[in-house]
């Protein structure tokens, strides 16, 4: 098992924390996993995004140029990374902000209404969550137990305890979307 | 106890600097290192160890000088054009024999250059850069993991040789996170230095850090005894991974993140029915030079992968000094290559059809 | 018989190489005579800078590290972080202290760094013979101002004491001279609380010396003894400009 893929989107939408969520997540199932970040003057602009690798194998190449996996949560993410996935690989679109498709026909797009669905949930801020929730069930990397974990463990501590239930309907919430 | 963490490589510079019983840090921000001082500036006082945003890289490397000096595990940390402000710093310390560690989270040159992740320092880590007869000791990690490791291996050697020694990384290593394994270390392996400037208490002989040799032949004494101390250094020291190259009839030469990146292309080529090793040196002074002669002999032909326009390429014509064939494929400067770009290189270079 | 003059045991028994005349052998004397007055010759450690007393580490009695040019503060900062309870002093030039390290005084000053400096000011580059200095005076030739120094495209003698006294931190900032047994006496004031400042624990501590340079002044040393008096000392005026209680630990 390898995976490879690319967290796209503007600063606040928790991309970072994304990537980094499914890293650790596999690593404390067992796997050899990788992260890295946009750095420098890219982060300066607003948009940020980050490569993770999760295998079975130990990572080569952190930097992935035919990600299976592209999370777009903004309009300008999804233009600049479309081209790169690898035909069959699956694209998850911020539905809520992003207003086309993706043009691809050899790969999955998966709409995702994630800031509606946050809304929803009365928390704009777990957006990214459903987002997650819908590559968990697609992909099935990682457990979503898994993910649980990392959270209440790494993530959500001390004064952010309070957002371990809203973080976990929003992950149920986008992997409903996808069943 | 070990303890799995994720971290990012620049953290683990950091971090490994401290297991390692480092409790000096003097820097100065730059791009794209910036979490070294930020992270020894929460933890030094932690550990009650100094940390001091000096005012500037030449300031820095001269702390270290004077810590070192007084006989502290002290270092600190830069990035391109910074490690060019510490060259002076670096050749005194050199010259006065002071154990100390030097980091470089390289960056694209020449001049400002960019924030990207480079390898256009190998022949200022390696060759020189500062004036006069010396040698550093450089290591070149490929993982956040090798980090903390070569971290530790840094101050072990750097005392070991009264010397001092860089960790030549990247941009990609430093920002990059991945597991890391954190090992409490039992026997940090310092010596006593009866050299250090610590005071003529209890009738110890005055003790004087210098670089000096005005003198007659006090100078080419001097340099005598460096060369011996790297003629012992190049016997006992030289690192290197290998994989698959005694089957192999290629062999990718790399260090770093260019490694990582060849490992990948090479486990697509052997996908392919080629045989490709790779060979990655993880002391790039000194260099594997025997090694490589030896894989030249057996028929080998070789493939140099760099972020760079060709430094350590030159390393290894010298060494395989014409006994086989020597392809190189570069980045210059901006982008790191992809998997598929170094594919192609092999595939080329495999096929002898040489490599632009 | 009692023995009333002898040699500090803070200065090694050997001849020093400066010229005739020079006033770097008096100030050497001060500074160890402080040293031994404080007993505290075998906790200091002293930074030997780039110019004519690059080999002050063959005629001060401790342990000493020498400097790249100008970076003798720097260099202190990393010895007494390491070593917090030894005392630790820079003895640098003019041209070490105003011009190449300009940025390691200040910073190290402004951090309020517990060490004492000691600055030898004699408006002229000695060591590599007779250039001007960042502290040559205004019409004073040297190799590099053969027609003298002109303001409008040289600038003007730089005042090291008076510019870090703009700084917070610093405790104790003076400028004396050497020209006379009665300044003689008062350097050795300064030098001995720059010193004494240390050792209480307090901050940053600097004593400006104006010093001779017979040899590239083109004088005989008498004269330069006079030279001084009538021409620097109006251009850096003598005197404590800092006296602060400091932070004591």
């Amino acid at each position: 098992m390898m995976l490879e893929s690319i967290f796209a989107g503007f600063g606040g939408q928790g991309v970072m924390l994304m990537g980094q969520l499914l890293a650790y997540s596999g690593m404390y199932e067992g796997k050899n996993v990788s992260w890295f970040p946009s750095y420098g003057p890219e982060m300066r602009g607003g948009t940020a995004n980050c490569s993770v690798v999760v295998s079975d194998e130990p990572v080569g190449s952190p930097v992935i140029s035919e990600p299976h996996v592209l999370v777009a949560m903004n309009r300008p993410s999804l233009e600049k990374f479309e081209g790169m996935v690898k035909s069959g690989g699956m694209i998850f679109y911020n539905s809520s902000l992003i207003d086309i498709k993706p043009k691809r026909t050899d790969i999955k797009a998966i709409p995702v209404p994630a800031n509606e669905i946050a809304g929803e949930l009365g928390n704009a801020r777990v957006a990214n969550m459903v987002v997650m929730g819908a590559i968990l069930k697609s992909t099935g990397v990682v457990k979503v137990d898994t993910v649980m974990k990392v959270l209440t463990e790494k993530v959500l501590t001390g004064k952010k305890k309070d957002l371990v239930d809203v973080n976990r309907a929003a992950l149920q919430k986008g992997m409903e979307l996808v069943s | 106890m070990a303890e799995r963490v994720m971290m990012k490589g620049n953290e683990a510079i950091a971090e490994g600097a401290i297991r390692a019983g480092c409790r000096f840090f003097f820097g100065y921000p730059i791009t794209p290192q910036n979490e070294v001082p930020e992270y020894m500036s929460r933890r030094m006082p932690e550990v009650g160890g100094t940390f001091i945003q000096a005012e500037s890289e030449v300031s820095a490397i001269n702390m270290v000088y004077g810590a070192a000096g007084a006989g502290v595990r002290a270092m600190t940390s830069s990035s391109s054009p910074g490690g060019s402000l510490k060259m002076e710093g670096i050749s005194y310390a050199a010259g006065a024999e002071l154990p100390c560690v030097i980091v470089n989270v390289s960056r694209g040159g020449p001049g400002l250059g960019g924030l990207s992740p480079s390898q256009s320092d190998y022949f200022q880590a390696t060759k020189g850069g500062g004036h006069g007869d010396y040698r550093l000791v450089v290591f070149a990690p490929a993982s956040v993991q090798e980090i903390i490791d070569l971290m530790y291996l840094a101050f072990v050697t750097a005392d070991k040789y009264r010397n001092p020694v860089v960790v030549l990384a990247d941009g990609l290593l430093g920002q990059m996170m991945e597991p890391v394994t954190l090992t409490e270390v039992e026997d940090l392996q310092i010596p006593a230095k009866p050299w250090a400037t610590t005071g003529m208490m209890n009738g110890k002989p005055q003790s004087v850090i210098n670089s000096l040799g005005l003198i007659g032949e006090e100078l080419e004494k001097i340099n005598a005894r460096l060369q011996k101390k790297y003629r012992e250094i190049e016997a006992n020291e030289v690192r290197f991974e290998e994989e698959g190259t005694e089957e192999a009839d290629l062999v990718v030469v790399a260090y770093g993140t260019s490694a990582r990146v060849a490992k990948s292309a090479i486990a697509k080529a052997k996908l392919a029915g080629k045989k490709v090793g790779l060979f990655r040196p993880i002391t790039l002074w000194p260099f594997p030079t025997k090694q490589l002669s030896e894989l030249g002999k057996a028929g080998k032909r070789f493939l140099v992968v760099e972020m760079s326009a060709g430094q350590m390429v030159e390393d290894v014509r010298l060494a395989v000094n014409g006994q086989a064939r020597v392809d190189f494929f570069g980045k210059l400067n901006g982008t790191i290559p992809s998997v598929n770009e170094v594919y192609d290189a092999i595939i080329k270079s495999f096929n002898g059809q040489g490599v632009a | 018989m009692e023995k009333v003059f002898g040699r500090p045991e803070a200065l090694q028994d050997r001849e020093m190489h400066y010229c005739p005349g020079c006033t770097h052998g008096i100030i050497h004397r001060l500074v160890a005579e402080a040293i031994d007055e404080l007993k505290i010759r075998e906790k200091t450690i002293g930074i030997a800078p780039v110019g004519c007393s690059v080999t002050a580490y063959n005629y001060f009695n401790c342990d000493m590290q020498q400097a790249a040019h100008g970076r003798a503060p720097a260099v202190a900062t990393g010895i007494k972080r390491a070593l917090p309870d030894r005392i630790v002093f820079t003895y640098q030039g003019d041209g070490d202290l105003a011009s190449i390290g300009t940025a390691e005084i200040i910073h190290a000053a402004n951090r309020g760094e517990k060490i004492t400096v000691i600055f030898i000011n004699n408006a002229i580059y000695g060591m590599t013979g007779g250039q001007m200095a960042p502290t040559t005076l205004p019409g004073q030739k040297t190799t590099t101002s053969p027609l003298g120094r002109d303001v409008t495209t040289m600038g003007y003698p730089v005042k090291m004491t008076e510019m870090l006294n703009t700084l917070e931190a610093p405790v104790f900032l003076a400028r004396v001279s050497v020209h006379d047994p009665k300044r003689v006496n008062k350097a050795k004031e300064a030098i001995k609380k720059a010193f004494e400042n240390q050792v209480q624990g307090k901050g940053f501590s600097m004593v400006e010396v104006l010093s001779t340079c017979p040899t590239n002044w083109g004088m005989a040393p008498v004269e330069a003894l006079k030279w001084l008096e009538a021409n620097m000392i109006p251009q850096f005026p003598l005197g404590t400009v800092r006296d602060r209680e400091g932070v004591a630990e």
